[in-house]
């Protein structure tokens, strides 16, 4: 290309010795009066600080954009219990009744719909949150926030949204079996998820902010997932019928989905006794330990360069 | 490069005279982006043309906007940068801002610098007065500081009964209205004006003018992008002259305008 980039270097090889003087009396000046490279990337410290600042902003446009969403629909923000319950029903309606993959499940609509709900959890604020750099652009170019606040408020719309979809299978387990106090076990089960969402939202954020061909490509990986996860059917069962050797299923637990979709199917659904994956729970935490502090971390890392055109 | 050697010695005359505390130091800028421009078929077929090729996208291509700038700005500065259509001042303020880090040099700065444009919208959809929330909750406002500054914002905007309204639905002149009264809400240490205020009416600039001395006043430094020259003599006490991307002139505000006016007059 005739248009080559000038290397850094280069270019300082080009000023003179008086340029290089005039930048060392410069920067010694910035430097006498506390003034900061504009572009710098602040320490990772200074950066959850100013975050944990932005909390409110967090909140508030995670409620704004709820509201964008919906403000074009008829039916507003009943969609928001509309598309869960009308996703369950299409999967329950394939795989329940069309393939019959019920195949000894005890109440198996209630464990189909658990799965996909935990699912769609993780999957929507991945993809939703391979946008939250590009799509607000026009805000990164004007105001100066840390940037990590948009995919976390993106993950607190999701998780919104769970809550709704929670409280839908409750009413759905609750009319079949009863209230149980098992479904206390929710709560950590749902805090973990949401750590590990936080970290793979982030991580989804910087790359789509780069590679914007991610978008395209996230339906498959997530499709994908969304089969090995064993959401309409159960792993040990299925694995028993295959003959699968013992490691199989020690290997398929490991992954996170699967192991959030069962502490939360142990915690709702009282028949899962026997069909649980092995130290789901231990699965849980660490995934969700490593998700949330190398998410931030890599997020992070590329602060300085988001919203460059 | 005659108006530039004459014009150095007076600018470091200035900066002794003012005898002020620098908030915003430039040294020696080069400021390089990758754009994409038109061309190439843009068919599937193509593009795998040029994958199998290892060839770089067509359609991308690098400008040197800004070549070599240094300068230093002063609290209570309000610098005027002037230039012709893509002579790199929109690209400057932007790399002061910290929103385009320079390719080589450095921008030194004293508090968080804000970048006001026109052609940044906030969230189209939403209606105004969440708009003024969210903005002002992003320059990291409190709840009970928006709720005490909220009705001089929109007071200040001028909007009136349209704060109910999407923000989509606003002319440009209304939008850019209300985003300057948002970003003036808090007080700036660095200001970053870009073409924002040649969008309002007459009456609004009268206001915004006054707005940016007082922020000016308040030991904050203010800069300022505008085609109109009128308004840069009204505003700004300082001048910058950007011609293709290298610094033409430095000084007071009257000397680099009428020596502006001098060229462009004198090409014709």
């Amino acid at each position: 290309m005739s248009y080559s980039r000038p290397e850094p270097s280069r270019l300082a090889r080009m000023s003179t010795a008086a340029e290089s003087a005039k930048t060392a009396e410069l920067a010694a000046m910035a430097e006498r009066y506390g003034l900061s490279r504009s572009s710098a990337r602040p320490s990772l410290r200074t950066y959850l600080i100013e975050l944990w600042g932005r909390r409110q902003f967090i909140v508030s446009y995670a409620r704004a954009r709820t509201y964008a969403v919906y403000a074009g629909a008829r039916l507003g923000s009943i969609w928001q219990v509309l598309t869960p319950l009308l996703n369950a029903g299409v999967y329950y309606l394939a795989f329940g009744v069309l393939l019959g993959t019920k195949n000894g499940i005890p109440n198996y609509a209630s464990f189909l719909i658990c799965g996909m709900f935990v699912f769609s959890y993780t999957q929507r604020s991945m993809t939703e949150g391979s946008r939250a750099i590009s799509a607000n652009m026009s805000l990164i170019r004007t105001l100066h926030f840390p940037r990590a606040t948009l995919p976390l408020a993106y993950v607190v719309n999701e998780l919104n949204q769970m809550f709704l979809s929670m409280a839908i299978l409750f009413l759905m387990v609750g009319f079949s079996t009863g209230p149980n106090w098992h479904w206390l076990l929710l709560i950590p089960a749902l805090f973990l998820q949401t750590l590990f969402n936080i970290g793979a939202t982030l991580v989804f954020a910087r790359l789509g902010a780069f590679l914007t061909d991610i978008s395209q490509l996230l339906p498959f990986i997530t499709r994908t997932w969304l089969y090995a996860s064993g959401i309409f059917f159960s792993i040990p069962a299925k694995l028993e019928g295959l003959h699968a050797p013992g490691w199989v299923i020690q290997v398929l637990s490991l992954n996170p989905i699967s192991a959030y979709i069962d502490i939360a199917r142990r915690a709702v659904l009282e028949e899962h006794v026997k069909n649980q994956l092995p130290h789901a729970w231990e699965i849980s935490i660490i995934w969700a330990g490593i998700s949330l502090v190398g998410g931030f971390i890599y997020f992070w890392r590329a602060e300085d360069r988001y919203g460059r055109g | 490069m005659a108006v530039a050697e004459t014009a150095a010695p007076k600018a470091a005359a200035y900066a002794a005279a003012s005898d002020a505390v620098p908030t915003v130091i430039a040294d020696n800028v080069n400021i390089i982006y990758k754009v994409t421009a038109s061309g190439g078929k843009g068919t599937a077929a193509s593009a795998f043309r040029r994958i199998l090729k290892r060839q770089d996208r067509p359609t991308i291509r690098e400008v040197h906007a800004v070549k070599n700038v240094s300068f230093t700005a002063y609290k209570g500065d309000a610098i005027g940068l002037i230039g012709r259509n893509g002579s790199g001042k929109s690209t400057l303020l932007r790399a002061i801002a910290g929103l385009l880090p320079p390719a080589s040099g450095a921008i030194y700065t004293g508090g968080q610098p804000s970048l006001l444009g026109v052609n940044a919208a906030m969230m189209n959809d939403l209606t105004g007065d969440r708009n003024v929330v969210l903005g002002c909750l992003a320059m990291g406002m409190t709840l009970a500081e928006i709720e005490e500054r909220y009705d001089d914002i929109v007071e200040f905007s001028g909007i009136g009964d349209f704060i109910d309204l999407p923000m989509s639905t606003y002319s440009s002149g209304m939008s850019a209205r209300l985003k300057f009264a948002i970003a003036s809400a808090k007080t700036h240490d660095i200001l970053l004006v870009d073409e924002a205020l040649a969008t309002g009416d007459a009456e609004f600039r009268v206001r915004s003018e006054k707005k940016i001395k007082e922020l000016r006043s308040s030991a904050g430094c203010v800069f300022l992008v505008s085609h109109s020259l009128d308004v840069v003599l009204d505003t700004c006490n300082r001048a910058i002259w950007l011609d293709k991307g290298v610094l033409r002139m430095d000084g007071d505000v009257k000397e680099v305008v009428d020596a502006y006016n001098e060229e462009a007059t004198g090409k014709r």
